[in-house]
């Protein structure tokens, strides 16, 4: 497996009236053909800039350094590098993105065959509009949409969350990209369709070989679809590691504290991780977790610890590791 | 099992679609809730599991009397609800209290949090002295962690979790006797959430208080519910033990529901 896109360092920073702040911190990832990293962090990990970020959709006046690389054919492209004009081609055509609510990320007046096909036509402007529509009504199917051609002739409004989900990922998928970003696709949804787009998800990105970012807060999610898990907090990936060892042997104590505050259908003593996320104007100096941490020690408090091995393939930053 | 609360065959119907000043009277209504009947007992926890769409919230609602229902009855601590007029009504109000899923949209943004948390003495209990409302809101703040200094400050300077100690706050301050929680931790972070419920289960224990907890959510009603109703389409599914629901449930729709659920692997 080669990788598709892997990042180095990347570090966004944005200013503030009270200074820069860091939402994105050094983060360095790999994400190969075909495989599924998951990305978990709470509110204000960071986990959303760095996906905007990969999709040169930064607010204005942010300051990147650190490099992304997108090695979808031939040619790797320096991600941070481009211009406006070369992210045309490359947003949607060879890295695309889903949100968390279809029905804001939709054209609420434009028929969802219209909106698809729009998003072809950005990529190959000189097909045939026969072709055009073929193509559309192919993504839809491929999302398992029932009815592609009387569906496509439909408003978002006409579609429930869950078919507007799967209208957003043929949309995303119809140009062809090679990685799928997903940023919380089903936070918005019931949880037995939730189920369904997981699966659809999974199957996609095995048939079309994608390279798949899923983002998301619920560990049971990523233990769903995920075979690497990246955690984040306040910017930093913290520890990162095949999905089944960071899930049952977690060695960073956010990590191991996020598992015990999930609730699961075994009613057993929650434990809430106590204090609250830094707020990223007012870091520590140390390690940003040890305000928090019950295991914390006199050196936790001076110094950002490495991430060090703690297993085949897993990593933690944490200096207990 | 002493009922605080009983509600026989509640039914709330919409009219569908059309816009508000269309006169159509062809009969086509929604049903929200469509004949539910449930006892609740004092000090227990009794979790309505639904979702969306299916009229837990409606539900919910029409229990505090926020929404008529079309037809039914609820008994209150063994009054009649829903025949409750002015100062009756007033009087049965002040025992039940709200907490909402929204910690941003449940608080108002222009009033102090101070004015927030005594918002409901100045109410129900109007001879009281301002400095003694002031002293109420203090004690409940800090019931709840916050500390005196929050009293001054406007709801956008605290973090979700601190908006949703606020509105927990708000709603014990009378010292009611029933809480209804709709989706109270759904909009919170993981860590947070633990926190809320956490202190939902001390705050119970400590006040002698029953929660009807609505959610979406069968892992989070797993945590603290004492009994658990279905809910879909607008009825109850199946009603009984948190235990027996979750562990051996009767109805095929209760196992889909909790077959979708995302479990984490078994360390």
């Amino acid at each position: 497996m080669s990788d598709l896109l892997e990042t180095r360092g990347l570090t966004v920073e944005l200013p503030t009236p009270s200074g820069w702040v860091r939402p994105v911190n050094d983060v360095s990832l790999r994400i190969a053909e075909g495989e599924s990293l998951g990305l978990v962090g709470e509110s204000g990990s960071g986990k959303t800039m760095l996906s905007l970020a990969l999709m040169g959709l930064l607010p204005p006046g942010a300051r990147v350094s650190g490099e992304a690389t997108l090695a979808a054919d031939a040619s790797p492209r320096k991600l941070m590098a481009l211009s406006e004009r070369e992210w045309r081609d490359v947003r949607g055509g060879e890295i695309a993105m889903i949100f968390q609510e279809p029905m804001t990320s939709l054209n609420p007046v434009m028929r969802i065959g219209a909106q698809i096909e729009e998003a072809i036509r950005a990529h190959q402007p000189k097909l045939a509009v026969s072709e055009v529509k073929r193509k559309a009504i192919d993504a839809l199917r491929r999302a398992a949409i029932p009815e592609p051609e009387s569906r496509a002739q439909q408003f978002p409004h006409q579609l429930s969350g869950g078919l507007r989900q799967r209208a957003m990922i043929a949309m995303a998928l119809a140009a062809g990209p090679r990685v799928l970003i997903a940023d919380e696709p089903t936070t918005a949804l019931d949880v037995t369709v939730q189920k369904q787009i997981l699966h659809l998800l999974d199957r996609l990105r095995r048939e079309l070989k994608l390279g798949l970012l899923f983002i998301t807060h619920d560990l049971g999610v990523v233990a769903q679809v995920a075979e690497r898990v990246a955690v984040m907090y306040a910017g930093r990936i913290i520890e990162e590691g095949p999905a089944r060892d960071v899930l049952t042997k977690p060695k960073h104590p956010y990590t191991q504290g996020l598992l015990k505050a999930s609730p699961t259908l075994r009613r057993g003593a929650l434990t809430p991780i106590p204090g609250v996320v830094p707020q990223l104007t007012a870091l520590p100096p140390g390690c940003a977790f040890e305000p928090r941490c019950e295991l914390r020690r006199s050196d936790c408090v001076t110094e950002v610890p490495a991430l060090r091995a703690a297993g085949e393939n897993h990593k933690a930053r944490c200096v207990l590791v | 099992m002493e009922a605080i609360l009983s509600a026989r065959e509640l039914r709330k119907t919409y009219r569908r679609g059309g816009s508000v000043f269309s006169q159509e009277s062809d009969g086509a209504r929604f049903t929200a809730v469509d004949g539910v009947s449930f006892e609740v007992a004092r000090g227990e926890t009794f979790a309505i599991v639904g979702e969306s769409g299916c009229g837990k919230t409606t539900l919910a609602r029409m229990l505090l009397r926020l929404i008529e229902p079309d037809s039914g009855q609820i008994y209150f601590t063994g009054e009649n609800l829903l025949a409750a007029r002015s100062e009756g009504l007033r009087a049965l109000r002040r025992q039940m209290q709200m907490i909402f899923q929204d910690p941003f949209a449940s608080l108002n943004p222009r009033m102090r949090v101070g004015e927030i948390v005594a918002e409901p003495l100045a109410i129900h209990e109007p001879g009281l002295t301002a400095r003694k409302r002031k002293n109420t809101a203090v004690l409940m703040l800090a019931r709840v962690g916050l500390g005196a200094d929050a009293l001054d400050r406007y709801p956008h300077e605290f973090s979700g979790g601190q908006r949703q100690r606020i509105g927990i706050a708000r709603a014990l301050i009378l010292q009611p006797k029933l809480i209804v929680a709709d989706e109270p931790v759904s909009a919170l972070d993981v860590s947070v959430g633990a926190q809320v419920l956490l202190l939902l289960q001390e705050l119970q224990r400590e006040f002698s208080l029953t929660y009807i907890f609505i959610s979406h959510s069968l892992p989070v009603v797993a945590q603290i519910a004492t009994r658990i109703a279905v809910m879909r389409a607008g009825r109850f599914l199946e009603i009984g033990a948190a235990e027996v629901v979750l562990h051996h449930p009767r109805h095929d729709y209760t196992r889909d529901l909790l077959a979708a659920v995302p479990e984490l692997p078994c360390a």
